[in-house]
């Protein structure tokens, strides 16, 4: 069972690769755009338990793609190597071509991390969180000029919190504060863009801000990779969707369309109708198909 | 001004003041990062180094400064790369520091423990010319680095992780944090002592944040507080003649209840003023105590989408 699966996972990412070779050679195809993010070969342990079992991942420019599967399945882990947070074991990541080990582009990538680390233990206003997301274009010794200021004014006011930039980020309910971190992450204005559960306890009126802000993002030709436990209301957004069970990749495809309709039936963390739900999408008939673009952006 | 005559009551105001500059500068890091105890344990690994400066009969002081700048950088590779047993290993270091100084300090010939309890407890009736010479360098640096860098220290203090991904040099700018804070110790030392230096650089911090929202506010608001209990605490001492390190201590202690009491009605102001501001966002809400991340009542309507799990639970024991 699992053979077959990875099987198929392997099949469809060799497939994909194979896209820029044959592409050229017909005149009317656009030529394919660049990779963004290779993960390729992953492996990672947390403690002596593997979490990432041979992990291959790429990313064009322009893809929105939503990293799925249930706790545990290793997704976290894998975003979190990309940036470089957890050391892999195993296999090499690349960012824009360049290997992580010796990538220093870091304005290029926007990073929104798992809701739980912007309250710190002296009060911060809005403008100052989002401001230390600029940093990566200011570095360590430029002093922030108009433009850097006025960078950040903008993604503060893209979120809809120009009115709150001078309140304190703890006194903030949780989908404001989710849309805090993903200004500081826009504020660089980033390529690739890397969300880790943005939509993980986020109230209805900040997961609609948070959807037209990155519907805004994708429009402009931003990547995104997205950690999701469900697609949601990101689901027109997504071109592709890779499925993670136990560290390794089940589905590189179109987004399962039945995950957002039984979404509610398998949300309970570690329930077992939600890990039969995971395997099923692993046998899904578009497994092995090529990424598609659903084109519902425009 | 009486106070203002003698040569070394002018030093001892200097001193003070500049300790109460930097004491807050470099401790708010140390809060943002709830690290508030770790001038404590410079303060107790200085300790080492004040023995070692008398059994060697050189300077105290440069001897705490050596030794405290070596045990910060210790602290700081422990929490970086200490998984579970960081907060054990910690405490070896804090009353390893301690012990150290009391054994070295007895060995020595000239050393005692009344000696130890000027170090422990401060004697600014002793600072010397070239003693302030050597606190307005010190401090002067302390000033360049916490001010100078306030965007990235912030940044790295705020959200490590995040630091990270934006390429600032997270491992290099928490050591300066910590090589900060040591030289601020072995600073403070000679105003408040050892054992009350922390205490120095976190309440005149607590006492700001109960009345600001921004970094910036607190910070100097922090700075303020800490210059004028310095000031206040020297000065009461030269008149009262009650030690001057306990007096600032107390001093500052007693302005973060007075913010404190005035603070609950600022609070409730700027709830009132938040809730009217979302108008149309359907949850109720009002701020939130502690990390924002907890459950609590700012739960939102949706279902949980994520659960105690294997994934997480590893994750945390990565992180720390």
């Amino acid at each position: 069972m699992a053979t077959t699966h990875t099987g198929r996972a392997e099949s469809a990412g060799r497939e994909a690769d194979d896209v820029p070779r044959t592409a050229p050679d017909t005149g009317s195809t656009p030529p394919p755009a660049p990779t963004v993010l290779s993960l390729r070969g992953a492996t990672a342990t947390l403690g002596s338990r593997p979490v990432l079992r041979g992990i291959d991942l790429s990313l064009r420019r322009g893809e929105v793609v939503a990293l799925l599967g249930a706790n545990g399945s290793g997704k976290s882990t894998a975003v979190r190597s990309v940036i470089g947070q957890v050391p892999l074991t195993g296999g090499e990541v690349t960012l824009f071509g360049t290997p992580l080990r010796r990538f220093r582009d870091w304005s290029r990538v926007g990073y929104v991390p798992q809701r739980t680390t912007a309250a710190s233990g002296v009060p911060a206003t809005v403008r100052e969180v989002v401001a230390s997301g600029r940093l990566s274009r200011t570095g360590l010794l430029r002093w922030p000029t108009r433009a850097d200021r006025a960078a950040v004014q903008r993604v503060i006011e893209l979120v809809g919190l120009a009115d709150r930039a001078k309140d304190a980020v703890g006194a903030l309910s949780g989908g404001q504060h989710q849309r805090v971190l993903i200004a500081r992450a826009l504020a660089a204005e980033p390529e690739l863009l890397i969300m880790d559960e943005p939509m993980a306890g986020v109230d209805l009126a900040s997961q609609e801000i948070l959807a037209a802000t990155l519907r805004e993002q994708v429009t402009a030709g931003t990547t995104v990779l997205l950690v999701l436990h469900e697609l949601g209301p990101l689901e027109p957004l997504i071109d592709r969707a890779v499925v993670l069970r136990e560290g390794r990749v089940m589905h590189d495809g179109p987004p399962p369309k039945a995950v957002g309709q039984h979404a509610p039936a398998g949300d309970e963390p570690g329930h077992p109708a939600s890990q039969g739900h995971l395997a099923n999408q692993g046998c899904h008939p578009h497994a092995a198909g090529e990424p598609l673009r659903t084109g519902l952006l425009t | 001004m009486e106070i203002l005559e003698t040569a070394l009551m002018q030093r001892a105001l200097i001193a003070a003041v500049l300790v109460g500059v930097i004491a807050p500068a470099v401790g708010i890091y140390l809060v943002q990062r709830r690290q508030a105890l770790m001038g404590d344990g410079i303060g107790h690994v200085a300790m080492t180094g004040v023995g070692l400066g008398f059994l060697l009969s050189t300077s105290p002081v440069w001897m705490a400064t050596a030794v405290a700048i070596v045990g910060s950088i210790a602290m700081e590779l422990i929490r970086a790369y200490g998984r579970t047993r960081g907060d054990i290993a910690l405490a070896m270091l804090f009353y390893g520091g301690m012990a150290g100084g009391v054994l070295l300090i007895n060995l020595s010939p000239t050393g005692s423990n009344a000696n130890l309890s000027s170090y422990l407890f401060g004697s600014l009736s002793t600072v010397s010319e070239a003693d302030l010479d050597a606190i307005w360098v010190l401090a002067a640096l302390v000033v360049l680095v916490t001010v100078g860098l306030r965007r990235q220290l912030f940044a790295v203090s705020q959200d490590e992780e995040f630091a990270r991904v934006t390429g600032l040099p997270v491992r290099a700018l928490n050591l300066l944090v910590a090589v900060t804070a040591a030289v601020t110790v072995t600073v403070a030392m000679r105003v408040v002592g050892l054992l009350l230096v922390s205490a120095l650089m976190v309440v005149p911090v607590a006492a700001a944040q109960q009345i600001t929202r921004s970094f910036a506010v607190t910070f100097v608001t922090a700075v303020v507080i800490g210059t004028a209990v310095t000031l206040a605490g020297t000065v009461t001492s030269y008149y009262q003649d009650v030690p001057p390190g306990a007096t600032i201590v107390l001093l500052a202690i007693g302005v973060f209840l007075v913010l404190t009491v005035l603070a609950t009605p600022l609070a409730r102001r700027r709830a009132r003023a938040s809730r009217s501001a979302e108008g149309g966002d359907p949850v109720a809400e009002g701020p939130v105590e502690g990390p924002v991340g907890s459950p609590g009542p700012e739960s939102p309507p949706v279902p949980a989408m994520r659960g105690p799990s294997d994934e997480a639970t590893a994750r945390r024991e990565l992180a720390e």
